[in-house]
């Protein structure tokens, strides 16, 4: 298969979301007797969104983008991720101290007390300034 | 109300300890953050958004304003320092400031960056003051085309100055308008893009998109590299740091013009300071006896965008405080505020909200010689950020982050979309989508879809009303105009240069 630009790829993407967009506009009132309905807006901005994706699948560059680094990126994304869906369970004290701990020690390969002690003081920061200081509830 | 009552009510306000208080803390951390590399005004605000819902909205719409003049005499230490800019609009202070500490004179570059800041800062205030209340008069003529018109306008400004492909600012705008629709329409109560849940029913908070893809999305994108620049030894003392006669002298032209420049190309939606300070240091390089020595370490190369940069901000607040069109993503968040605290910038906010529009110009005043104190004595001190380490920097930023929108909302099905938006603002600066243009989509998407409604309510359907009024149809046409630069070659290829030229 012929090797693609990110242009390519992200105006598919976008153009499904158009195409989503129109599709639901479609099934909302178009003109009401009071005027314009919900699916006014909705339709022209959807329409537009397919017209310019297209023009991106068909005219966006070939330049490939540096990814490189992308890793780490997606990496750290993925630990909030597990974090934030994990502070139900396990509250924020722990989530947030794991992913500290992730980042410091995984990302940037500090020794596991540093960065035990980055998350344990960081931890201990956020309580002191938002609950005991500000009076703002943590997750 | 004239301007000097209104001001000195101004100052009545701003002088209260309270909100000197505030006025203080923002400048101080506009400061921290310009000179922090990765971290900007835009992702800072919108993290302390969600904190100051419980503030009175004075003190903290001058500490917010604080952060976003502050952090603009905070880039350029960096700039100077690392080569490395603290912000987006210090981009054109390394090419001489650099060059500056390298050749040894790292303090006089840092002091006439604060000079050029605080006087340039001073003037685009003095703009604001003078322009935005007869602006705003002049306003109380538009009706719901006028303002579909100008929204329009303001979007297609932003979309033709955002980067390079025009047709990715476009998508990223048009993006903006579709997450801006999610939600409960107001006219007929109907539920549109939720996907069945009952949490999108209120719509997407803008706070939880403007921090995921501004704070989160840089935080990802500072995260791929390891390493970290390394630091040009900082002068000590105050004698060190002061520019001497002849700097005062060779930079007297840049102070001017770029006061000048940075406030006009404020007032432009879409334009915001990066392209000011490129302007401002073209127009100084033009204009200059030794033209040939700009880049190797000449003064005015940093007097000039340090100060058009400074000055844009008060320019940028009279689209925002008159006509309620912010011009960028960090005047977008500013609007997302005021609406947030219950006002509603346009044409009536100065009338209605005299003590906040005062009150915020004339804390301008007053954080100005803030900054100057600040940076000239101190900037050895706040250079010292620099050294603080990243792996502890971006676990508190991730963590404020969190806080932020968990206070605001209580809700942690937000956190997850905040999560879901980072990854979004990640992935729009490495494919080269532009967020400014998504921010702006998302805050004017309800307003213009309101107006536009409203418009052809009035005409009973007729889209012709929005050609037929002649305000409209002036902002009309220049918006298709913008929008079809594409297609002139010529203009084309000089917009697209000088956004190469802005992105070094």
């Amino acid at each position: 298969m012929r090797h693609r630009s990110p242009d390519f790829w992200s105006g598919l993407v976008l153009a499904a979301l158009g195409g989503y967009i129109v599709v639901q506009a479609r099934g909302w009132d178009y003109l009401t007797e009071d005027g314009p309905g919900p699916g006014f807006f909705p339709l022209w901005y959807g329409i537009a969104i397919l017209a310019c994706s297209a023009y991106l699948v068909v005219f966006g560059t070939d330049s490939p983008s540096d990814w490189r680094g992308a890793g780490r990126a997606f990496a750290t994304w993925a630990a909030l991720a597990v974090a934030v869906a994990a502070l139900k369970w396990v509250g924020f004290a722990l989530g947030f101290a794991a992913l500290t701990f992730f980042i410091v020690a995984v990302m940037y390969r500090r020794p596991p007390a540093v960065a035990a002690l980055v998350a344990l003081g960081v931890v201990a920061g956020f309580y002191l300034v938002f609950p005991l200081a500000l009076g703002v509830a943590l997750p | 109300m004239d301007i000097a009552s209104g001001l000195m009510q101004g100052f009545a306000v701003a002088l209260q300890p309270a909100n000197l208080l505030w006025c203080f803390v923002g400048v101080l951390l506009g400061t921290v953050v310009g000179i922090m590399p990765g971290l900007g005004p835009p992702a800072t605000i919108a993290m302390l958004l969600p904190l100051t819902a419980f503030m009175n909205p004075a003190g903290a719409m001058i500490m917010l304003a604080g952060i976003y003049y502050g952090a603009k005499y905070g880039g350029s230490t960096t700039s100077i320092l690392l080569n490395v800019p603290g912000e987006s609009a210090s981009v054109v202070t390394c090419l001489d400031g650099y060059a500056m500490a390298r050749k040894g004179r790292a303090g006089p570059a840092l002091g006439i960056a604060a000079i050029a800041s605080f006087i340039a800062g001073t003037v685009g205030v003095l703009g604001l003051m003078l322009v935005a209340p007869p602006l705003a008069r002049f306003a109380l003529a538009f009706s719901a085309p006028e303002y579909f018109g100008l929204m329009a306008l303001g979007l297609a400004m932003v979309v033709l100055l955002a980067g390079r492909s025009m047709v990715k600012a476009l998508l990223a705008t048009l993006v903006g308008l579709w997450i801006a629709g999610v939600g409960t329409d107001l006219f007929t109560s109907t539920s549109r893009f939720t996907f069945g849940r009952m949490e999108l029913l209120s719509g997407i908070d803008f706070v939880v998109v403007a921090i995921g893809i501004f704070a989160i999305g840089e935080v990802l994108a500072n995260l791929e590299a390891r390493e970290e620049p390394q630091l040009l030894p900082v002068p000590r003392g105050l004698r060190n740091l002061l520019p001497t006669m002849q700097d005062l002298r060779d930079c007297r032209f840049a102070f001017a013009q770029g006061s000048i420049i940075g406030f006009l190309v404020g007032v432009l939606p879409g334009a915001g300071s990066t392209i000011a300070s490129f302007i401002s240091y073209g127009v100084e390089k033009a204009f200059s006896r030794r033209r040939e020595q700009f880049g190797t370490g000449v003064i005015e190369g940093v007097a000039a965008p340090e100060g058009a940069n400074n000055s844009e901000t008060g320019g940028a607040l009279v689209p925002l405080l008159t006509l309620g069109i912010p011009g960028s993503g960090t005047t977008a968040i500013l609007l997302a505020a005021l609406v947030l605290w219950g006002f509603k910038p346009g044409p009536l906010f100065i009338a209605e909200n005299p003590n906040l529009f005062w009150g915020l110009v004339a804390s301008m005043y007053i954080g100005n010689v803030m900054l100057l104190i600040l940076n000239l004595p101190l900037v050895p001190v706040f250079a010292q950020v620099l050294r603080a380490p990243v792996y502890v920097l971006y676990p508190l930023i991730l963590g404020v982050s969190i806080v932020g929108i968990y206070a605001s909302s209580g809700s942690l099905f937000d956190l997850l979309l905040l999560v879901g938006f980072g990854l979004l603002g990640y992935l729009m600066r490495k494919l080269d989508y532009p967020s400014a243009p998504l921010i702006l989509g998302l805050v004017l998407g309800g307003a213009m879809e309101r107006a536009l409604r409203q418009s052809l309510m009035m005409s009973e359907g007729s889209l012709g009303i929005l050609v037929s009024r002649p305000i409209s149809a002036v902002m009309l046409c220049f918006a298709l105009l913008i929008l079809l630069i594409p297609f002139f070659s010529r203009v084309n290829t000089w917009r697209v240069r000088a956004l190469e030229q802005k992105d070094l």
